[in-house]
């Protein structure tokens, strides 16, 4: 065995290359949205617009049926501020869940694209280390958004949160990240296979998500309306989105909110399955990345463009 | 003239052969309507919970934000296929550089590429509103339209797309200059006209600087305009001391500005891309 054979198969010496190659593939995320200001207001502002929209949406009608039954105007209104607190949880949501579409799951046959796939493939670290670096600078880059919207919910829409539990919203938080951007990471290697339909599915999985997942109002609505409407919950319970912001709304809103009627499971038993998830899809984003690399290379399709 | 008329036509059937044909014709039309449709479903829950939490139901409210949303169909769809044009070109398929040099209007050709997303929009809206007359009505979900609104109707919708399209080439002229991710903005600028067009609530419900910024947007009249149109009742929108022609009126003398505008900031935008050699630059990060 060389010198060199013997140093590339060391441990110590692949977790230090794995470790470098998420840090380098991280840093161009990190530094790219520093250099390029515009993102900070097309992230961070601008999607603030569409978050009050739904948030003037639970107003307005609120504001109505304290008109049509003035009594019961404390309730009505303790139940808007839960319902607009609410949008405002999705709307952070939403920032992760469309870099997650975007910068994950595309970014793979994007790479291909612009032909850096070649080269990614030609390194020594591994390949979940690219993914995993990609995903770290993609948190980074999505946080400033999702941090705007809470502020903005807290400031501008006087949202109060009432967090009884900050470790378990934390790890709750942090579970459903892993979660969401391992299922990014699944996806990026389907997206290779899928060639030109992977940006139509990103696209197509926009609306439909946030719907299906209850990103603009209780999951658990969808579950009890029984039907299509519990079957497509469920469906959308897979999305670790879903399952995470109605834990995060019992951690911050309370189990009380909305009457206690709108939960789909309790947080504990929700954090356990997102911890589920995610091992799971970092398993399958593991294996659909081997796969797909020993496939692209048999079928000689792996630097084929805009196929 | 005719050179303009074969460049929108050459583009409009490329934009649709690119949107369309990645996949079989059936499975596109799914795709074009599920998007919509399941846009839709996030308001009829929204309501539901609101409705279902405070138990009083408020049908009006409801149809208001329905008809505004199926409309808004076109502002999303018309936006996108403005903004997306150049940064697909030059990122994506990197032929900025060909199309740009040949001779013709590329303003021209941003706007055929962008009737092909119009085209298929139609269906989506025709699909979101018979969903509600036909399976909301019980929620308050209900459309008239006679036979003499039909001109009125068709004006406006004109005039609406029309300005829409004015509008996307405008701000689209910033996609010169940025890098890519015109999906970030063509997600971002139309919540600027979800929340202050009055398309989901009436402008009443916006602080008064708000209410300023909707009337100063002509969108918010063809919105105003078409729910008079369609729906059997109105709701205090702040617009009610306006007939339906004055409203057109507004709604076509802003359009031709935004039509003068949106050429005045496409050449801008041009010409700062090609003076910091921008135009067919591509960012990888």
């Amino acid at each position: 065995m060389t010198a060199a054979v013997a140093r590339r198969s060391d441990l110590r010496f692949r977790i230090g290359l794995n470790l470098r190659s998420i840090v380098g593939r991280a840093y161009p995320r990190v530094i790219g949205a520093n250099r390029e200001p515009s993102w900070i207001f097309f992230e961070a502002v601008l999607p603030l617009l569409s978050i009050a929209a739904y948030v003037y949406i639970y107003r307005a009608i609120a504001l109505n049926q304290v008109a049509a039954n003035p009594v019961d105007a404390p309730r009505i209104l303790a139940n808007m501020n839960a319902l607009v607190a609410s949008v405002v949880l999705g709307g952070a949501m939403v920032a992760f869940w469309l870099n997650v579409l975007w910068s994950m799951a595309s970014q793979l046959y994007w790479e291909k694209e612009i032909g850096n796939l070649q080269l990614y493939m030609m390194a020594p670290m591994n390949r979940m280390a690219l993914l995993g670096g990609m995903a770290v600078g993609g948190m980074f880059m999505t946080s400033v958004r999702a941090v705007s919207t809470l502020v903005a919910g807290v400031v501008v829409f006087g949202v109060v949160f009432q967090v009884a539990n900050p470790l378990m919203l934390l790890a709750v938080f942090f579970v459903t990240l892993i979660a969401l951007y391992g299922l990014g990471m699944f996806f990026a290697s389907l997206y290779l296979l899928w060639g030109r339909e992977a940006w139509n599915l990103s696209a197509l999985m926009e609306e439909p998500i946030f719907f299906s997942s209850g990103f603009y109002f209780p999951l658990g609505g969808l579950y009890q309306s029984g039907g299509w409407g519990s079957v497509v919950a469920v469906l959308g319970s897979i999305i670790p989105a879903g399952l995470g912001l109605d834990a995060l709304r019992q951690l911050t809103l309370g189990e009380t909110a909305f009457g206690g009627k709108f939960w789909v499971l309790s947080a504990p038993v929700e954090l356990e399955i997102l911890v589920v998830l995610a091992v799971g899809f970092l398993i399958l984003a593991r294996y659909a990345l081997a796969y797909l690399e020993t496939l692209a290379k048999r079928e000689g399709k792996l630097t084929s463009r805009h196929q | 003239m005719n050179t303009y008329w074969r460049t929108f036509k050459t583009a409009a059937w490329l934009g649709w052969e690119m949107d369309s044909n990645w996949t079989e014709p059936w499975l596109f039309v799914i795709y074009s309507i599920v998007k919509p449709v399941a846009g839709a479903f996030i308001l009829i829950f929204m309501y539901v919970v609101i409705w279902s939490i405070n138990g009083i139901p408020d049908p009006h409210s409801f149809a208001f934000l329905y008809v505004g949303n199926a409309f808004f169909i076109f502002v999303g769809s018309t936006l996108f296929g403005t903004f997306q044009v150049i940064q697909s070109d030059r990122e994506w398929y990197q032929t900025i550089r060909y199309v740009y040099i040949s001779p013709i209007s590329y303003y021209v050709y941003i706007l055929g590429r962008a009737f092909s997303k119009i085209v298929v929009s139609v269906f989506a809206v025709l699909i979101t509103l018979a969903f509600g007359v036909f399976l909301l009505a019980s929620y308050g979900v209900q459309m008239q339209l006679t036979l003499d609104r039909l001109p009125l109707f068709f004006v406006s919708l004109a005039l609406g797309l029309f300005v829409l399209l004015a509008i996307g080439i405008t701000l689209g002229a910033a996609t010169f200059l940025m890098a890519r991710h015109s999906q970030t903005l063509a997600e971002a600028v139309p919540g600027v006209f979800y929340v202050f067009c009055g398309v989901l609530f009436p402008l009443t419900i916006l602080p008064t600087w708000g209410q300023a910024i909707g009337e100063a947007i002509p969108l918010t009249y063809w919105f105003e305009i078409t729910r008079r149109i369609l729906l059997p009742f109105q709701l205090n929108t702040g617009l009610a001391g306006f007939d339906d022609l004055e409203i057109l009126a507004f709604l076509l003398v802003s359009t031709v500005i935004f039509f003068a505008l949106s050429i005045g900031v496409f050449k801008l935008g041009e010409y700062l891309a090609r003076r910091a050699g921008k135009i067919d630059m591509t960012t990888s990060y």
